[in-house]
């Protein structure tokens, strides 16, 4: 129990804002949709593949991201929707990689129809053509810092979505941290390896943020129970 | 309204974030400036975010540049061509727009660190910017530009790019430009006259006022008489629904003082609708918010059959009432609405009657329907987010980086 009360260094919730910013570019095919992915910036690709975790975060479950959705229900090209829906998008350490699994599944499925001549490239209304978009993030830190497990699960409770979205998400594979804030400080600052890894081996992106809340607020409480018994 | 009162809708720490974001912004001055202090969706929303910029520290300003009926028929040309509608400006036209902006110019004091200029009629006023080196620029644009009418694109894109960024409602309104272009999707205030709860008794009130009886379900458009809302399409849907299902219609909007367009479209569909006793046609004068709230509430269907759209406030409005809504696939519309989950979209005077039919005989599915409408709106369109991304969006005139530590 000693263990879990104090922790080395103690853990700063930080947050972040979002702005969106149109980049103007837009397309109304799959062979315009490579070509975006491919050379627009790392945050056009973040903001198509986190957006809907926000936007509908009450939600679940919703389409994972806007690429899949739009190749689905605009282009109806169902297959590959479904492809790109299924990308597990926590196996990837930066959103370089993420960008190149994208750009590949795309141009796979583009040169089997055009090896087969199965299939026919369609082309989208006007009016629901993909909209290129970036992500701006603000980031800056809460008044809220834990010095222990106990006061970190009571803050974790009350800080805004927008701070766990940061320290999940953002950190991990935006800024290229490899593994959530709360693991590594669980497991650096608070030696606790076993829940360390009870949260890294999360799959934030099947939970809407606040059901990813409850089930972080579950495995420390029930950790914290199960050292307090000793 | 002070900005502890939304801590009830959107939780403390909401609240506690906005503090924590404009501390960054502490002392800075930013001046709006639009056309009208009354009626329509751009009056309404300043009147709410200035005092809470003040109030979180931020020194706002709102002041309305001055015209005659002239130039706002002008302008409300520059708005239709905007929208797309195939009319051409005259060059006397345009000497009347640019002869207002320069006496505009001598009588205003724009001294801010940010001037922030609403929508194309004071757009001009950018021409001043040598005068204020120090000074940022922003160009909001509250107007449906998806496919604007080349004329006025084409004239109006000069000053544009000299302003420091541009903001738009809806991802389709992006253009190609050489400044930066912002989305930041408007917002309703929830603590309004015009979206708070209210008792039944102030709702049958206002509809006794009104002459209005609820023993037929009500189908309601509330939005400005504007040929792009195309009010008399609304009457034509109510008739194809009223063949099956004995209905009333409520037919309700306000005017502004920068459209000099309405009376004449109320007078059109005051014609039309002679002889049915089932249609209210209700001209609602400015500051009638209690009663537009009280009309969406009693309504038991809303529709919002826009030809082209900025955001559609009042779609927003009806959603957060958590009413079915039957609205066009046009401008910020499909942002609100994901078809058959958080409302319905439509596209033809006949689809929209569809469904009007379908919600009318399924009241439990039309009851779904508002309540995901309601949640939607509440993650994503009320006033706190939108004076979030604000502050965003000034403290972003100052970084060109994609990932800023503050």
């Amino acid at each position: 129990m000693q263990r879990l009360r104090k922790a080395k260094q103690p853990f700063t919730f930080y947050t972040r804002l979002h702005l969106q910013e149109l980049t103007g570019q837009k397309t109304r095919d799959l062979k315009g949709l490579l070509k975006g992915i491919r050379e627009l910036s790392g945050s056009v690709i973040y903001h198509h593949t986190h957006r809907f975790l926000q936007q509908h975060q009450f939600l679940s479950p919703e389409p994972p991201n806007d690429f899949a959705y739009w190749v689905a229900e605009v282009l109806g090209e169902h297959k590959l929707g479904e492809e790109l829906a299924s990308i597990d998008t926590i196996q990837f350490p930066s959103i370089r990689a993420l960008r190149e699994k994208l750009a590949q599944t795309i141009e796979g499925h583009i040169r089997y129809m055009e090896k087969t001549g199965q299939g026919q490239f369609r082309v989208s209304s006007v009016e629901e053509q993909f909209h290129f978009i970036k992500t701006i993030s603000f980031v800056f830190p809460t008044p809220y810092v834990a010095h222990n497990l106990p006061e970190f699960v009571e803050i974790f409770k009350k800080v805004t979505i927008n701070s766990i979205y940061f320290h999940v998400f953002e950190a991990k594979l935006r800024l290229e941290k490899g593994v959530n804030d709360f693991s590594y400080w669980i497991d650096t600052s608070c030696a606790d390896l076993k829940l360390s890894k009870e949260l890294a081996g999360l799959d934030p992106y099947t939970h809407t943020l606040e059901g990813l809340r409850t089930k972080i607020i579950d495995l420390i409480e029930a950790r914290l129970e199960e050292v307090k018994k000793g | 309204m002070k900005l502890s009162d939304y801590e009830a809708v959107v939780g403390k720490n909401v609240i506690e974030e906005l503090r924590s974001l404009a501390q960054r912004l502490s002392g800075k001055v930013v001046r709006n400036i639009n056309s009208t202090a009354v009626g329509g969706g751009v009056a309404e929303i300043l009147n709410r975010i200035i005092p809470l910029l003040n109030e979180l520290g931020v020194c706002a300003h709102w002041d309305v540049i001055k015209g005659g009926e002239r130039f706002f028929s002008v302008t409300k040309k520059f708005h239709n061509m905007l929208h797309g509608r195939d009319e051409e400006l005259s060059p006397k036209e345009i000497e009347l727009f640019l002869q207002t902006s320069i006496e505009n110019l001598k009588t205003m004091d724009i001294c801010a660190d940010i001037i922030f200029i609403h929508d194309p009629q004071p757009i001009a006023l950018i021409k001043n910017k040598p005068l204020f080196k120090k000074s940022k620029w922003l160009w909001r644009c509250h107007i449906d530009v998806s496919q604007p009418n080349p004329q006025i694109w084409d004239f109006l894109r000069p000053y544009i790019e000299q302003y420091d960024a541009s903001v738009f409602s809806s991802p389709s309104f992006a253009q190609t430009l050489k400044v930066r272009q912002f989305l930041i999707p408007p917002s309703i205030d929830p603590l309004s006259d015009k979206n708070k709860e209210l008792s039944g008794e102030t709702i049958e009130d206002v509809l006794r006022k009104f002459g209005i009886v609820r023993d037929k379900p009500i189908i309601a458009q509330i939005s400005r008489f504007d040929y792009l809302k195309d009010p008399l399409g609304v009457i034509d849907v109510y008739r194809l629904v009223k063949k099956y299902i004995d209905c009333q219609l409520v037919l309700a909007g306000g005017t502004a003082t920068d459209d000099p367009e309405s009376n004449k479209v109320l007078s059109e569909v005051t014609e039309k609708v002679k002889g049915d006793s089932d249609i209210h046609v209700l001209a609602i004068p400015a500051a009638s918010d209690i009663e537009i709230n009280a009309l969406q509430r009693a309504a038991d269907v809303i529709l919002q059959k826009s030809v082209r759209e900025g955001f559609a406030l009042t779609v927003t409005e009806a959603l957060w009432k958590a009413k079915p809504v039957v609205a066009s696939a046009v401008g910020g519309i499909p942002l609100q609405i994901k078809h058959k989950y958080s409302g319905l979209l439509s596209r033809t005077i006949e689809g929209t009657a569809y469904w009007v039919k379908q919600l009318l005989n399924s009241p439990e599915y039309a009851k779904t329907l508002g309540e995901s409408g309601r949640e939607h709106i509440k993650q994503n369109f009320l006033l706190t987010r939108h004076l979030r991304d604000y502050l965003l969006l000034f403290l972003a005139l100052y970084h060109k980086e994609d990932i800023v530590n503050i």
